[in-house]
């Protein structure tokens, strides 16, 4: 019986069970350990050859220092635009190669509301069908449905974004915009002209491209549940809803959120998808049926051909901007989950 | 008899060095180098083949990364010579390690594709609508100015939907120049570069992001260089030349619109307006860049050979590939430029 609650069942991404889920069981502890803290068994140190050790320690130094050379290079080549735009590089609107004068806050705007629009649709979505897969699903269509799922997130983004212009935008600007104005043209947001591509199309096809992950990654939270809380509540007279309301959700709620954060860093790095349905306009509109930009899609747009050092700088510096919003981003999802995991343990 | 596993390695060790000195002493040519503008590269690709069949002891190898990373890779010497839709400019040559030569060595023009239901091809737009279109100042298709000129045909009422290059490219400077010399408000107001702030429009990312957003979107117009519109066969206007007669972009239109300008230069390139009576007004050149004092003799005599058969008999491939060969006068000012490089 421990031996179920004990094994990790982590999913096919890896993701980490944390140990406040199954060694923290109260119920579990007074059968199989009745001390108050848990054992902490010590093995005895085998012997490692220092080559061993200068791999193991000499992989994770590399990578470090890897990222920090990363950010170390941005900000050294972003210097010559930090030092002629300062601060107001984030908040100034013109992105004008011709005088010069650049500008990042289109491209932080645009970023930010196609990753939100992303991860809205796709959290309820994604969450929503991992746990049909995880709880409700008959057994035999469990395995099916979730390879083919999956076989969603290895569609390459290219793939996508031609799917995006060619399908997507004429189905927007077609179907859902003229029906979304119709009836709520009277908020700002869906009001304007209807192009088929613009910021609201970026923000269904990132969150297309993101449901496998945010689905995969729920599911495996939800099915490393352990079985015997489940038939806990089962014995209480749950029902089936009510097990996955009361033990299913809130054990799994750190997980999932963990997962929509992972996919919103998919999301905010999206370069190629983006670029081919957002409109590629940097300005600013309250409309989401009006283009927009974003920076991943400047940047890979712009670089090639970006002739001034000034321009090469300013493009520079919002990869760095990017660089730091996946970061911060990626540490509060981090501090929120560790925050979360606290009261679990012991 | 069957060997050892340990003398069957060491046979194919032996076979696997001799193939390999056998497969190198194949590869005994010169591998010249060459990187730049996306817009040179399938008639570049075609013509630097066709050389390589008529010499065996050179191949080029030119990579399209773009004009901007070309120039970069020029300044670097990382390669032979660079290819670039604008020549390079005065903060750029600074940065080259010795005087440059800039060489015209094919021609383009920007075609103005659209999308109207039951609207065929030849639509005709003067010069200064095209600016009023694309500064968002005329925005319907049913626009007394564009009905004016094309009395035969039943424009709809559509909002027109401009669609112009989110990436930085040669075919957006031609256009941009063109613009800015029929209208002072463009000039003043946006200018003339690889990018620009466009005032209206949605972005596509080259021409192929251009032209499938204006085949997508009904009441779209779009600028998309002539080779891709002529091989995909879509449907572009005519526009009013400086002499008053509407023209289609052709390779003779775009030769003609060079022909004006023999004496064509790196500090005088631009033949976007151009007088001629059969000329289409958007066109440019696309440039080659060497280093006129290079320090590999030997390379340098090569790279001096393929660029002066490219601007002579290469010029025979470009229209096989849709592309504007260069005129006469212009093939021998390019010569001209060439035989400065000493090596």
């Amino acid at each position: 019986m421990a031996d179920t609650d004990e094994r990790n069942t982590g999913g096919h991404f890896g993701f980490a069970i944390a140990p406040g889920m199954t060694a923290g069981n109260p119920a579990l502890k007074t059968i199989v350990e009745p001390r108050a803290e848990p054992v902490r068994l010590r093995l005895p140190r085998a012997p490692r050859g220092t080559g061993f050790d200068l791999c193991v320690y000499g992989a994770t130094s590399a990578f470090l220092l890897l990222v920090v050379g990363l950010f170390i290079e941005l900000l050294w080549s972003s210097r010559l635009s930090i030092s002629t735009f300062g601060l107001s590089f984030l908040w100034t609107s013109e992105w004008n190669p011709v005088t010069n004068q650049f500008g990042a806050l289109p491209f932080i705007y645009g970023t930010i509301v196609s990753s939100a629009i992303a991860i809205l649709l796709a959290g309820v979505v994604g969450v929503l069908a991992g746990a049909f897969l995880a709880e409700f699903c008959p057994q035999r269509m469990s395995g099916p449905l979730s390879f083919v799922i999956e076989l969603l997130a290895a569609v390459p983004s290219v793939v996508y974004g031609l799917w995006g212009l060619f399908i997507l935008a004429p189905v927007m600007r077609d179907y859902v915009d003229p029906f979304l104005q119709h009836y709520l043209g009277f908020l700002p947001i869906f009001s304007g002209t209807i192009y088929g591509v613009g910021m609201l199309t970026a923000g269904v096809l990132l969150a297309i491209m993101i449901v496998p992950t945010v689905t995969a990654i729920s599911r495996d939270v939800m099915a490393a549940i352990p079985q015997t809380q489940r038939e806990a509540i089962w014995a209480l007279g749950a029902t089936r809803w009510q097990s996955f309301q009361m033990v299913v959700l809130p054990g799994s709620r750190a997980g999932v959120f963990g997962a929509c954060i992972l996919a919103l860093g998919r999301a905010l790095g999206e370069t190629i998808a983006t670029t081919m349905v957002i409109g590629n306009r940097p300005a600013i509109a309250a409309s989401l049926f009006a283009p927009g930009y974003s920076i991943s899609s400047v940047i890979a747009n712009e670089f090639t051909e970006a002739t001034t050092q000034v321009y090469l700088s300013a493009l520079i510096e919002l990869g760095l901007l990017l660089f730091i919003i996946s970061v911060v981003i990626n540490a509060l999802a981090r501090v929120l989950l560790w925050t979360v995991f606290r009261p679990m343990e012991g | 008899m069957s060997l050892s596993s340990h003398t069957r390695r060491a046979i194919g060790f032996a076979a696997a060095v001799a193939l390999t000195l056998a497969a190198s002493a194949v590869f005994a040519s010169t591998q010249l180098t060459g990187a730049g503008s996306t817009f040179d590269y399938p008639f570049f690709s075609k013509a630097f083949y066709e050389y390589s069949q008529q010499r065996s002891d050179v191949t080029v190898n030119y990579q399209s990364i773009g004009s901007g990373g070309g120039i970069q890779q020029f300044i670097a010497k990382t390669v032979d010579f660079g290819a670039s839709d604008v020549p390079m400019n005065a903060e750029e040559l600074k940065l080259a390690q010795g005087p440059v030569l800039q060489v015209p060595v094919t021609l383009g023009g920007a075609a103005i594709g659209y999308n109207l239901p039951g609207i065929e091809k030849g639509l005709r737009l003067t010069r200064q609508l095209i600016a009023e279109i694309f500064l968002g100042r005329v925005t319907k298709w049913n626009d007394p100015a564009i009905m004016k000129l094309n009395s035969g045909m039943k424009l709809p009422d559509m909002p027109i939907t401009v669609v112009h290059r989110s990436d930085g490219s040669g075919t957006t400077y031609i256009f941009t120049d063109f613009l800015s010399s029929v209208s002072p408000a463009w000039k003043q107001k946006v200018g003339t570069g690889k990018s620009v702030q466009w005032p209206v429009g949605l972005g596509g990312k080259g021409n192929e992001g251009v032209a499938g957003q204006v085949r997508q979107t009904p009441g779209a117009i779009g600028y998309i260089e002539l080779a891709y519109v002529l091989e995909n066969e879509m449907t572009y206007a005519q526009v009013e030349n400086k002499g008053g007669k509407f023209v289609y972009p052709s390779i003779e239109t775009v030769a003609d619109a060079a022909a004006t300008k023999p004496n064509v230069s790196a500090t005088e390139f631009s033949i976007v307006d151009a007088t001629g009576a059969n000329s289409y007004p958007i066109s440019g050149y696309s440039w080659v860049m060497l280093y006129q004092k290079p320090s590999d003799a030997s390379r340098a005599k090569l790279v001096k050979q393929t660029l002066e058969w490219l601007v002579t008999k290469g010029q025979s491939v470009a229209k096989s590939v849709d592309y504007v060969p260069l005129p006469d006068n212009v093939q021998k000012q390019a010569l001209k430029v060439i035989a400065q490089m000493q090596a």
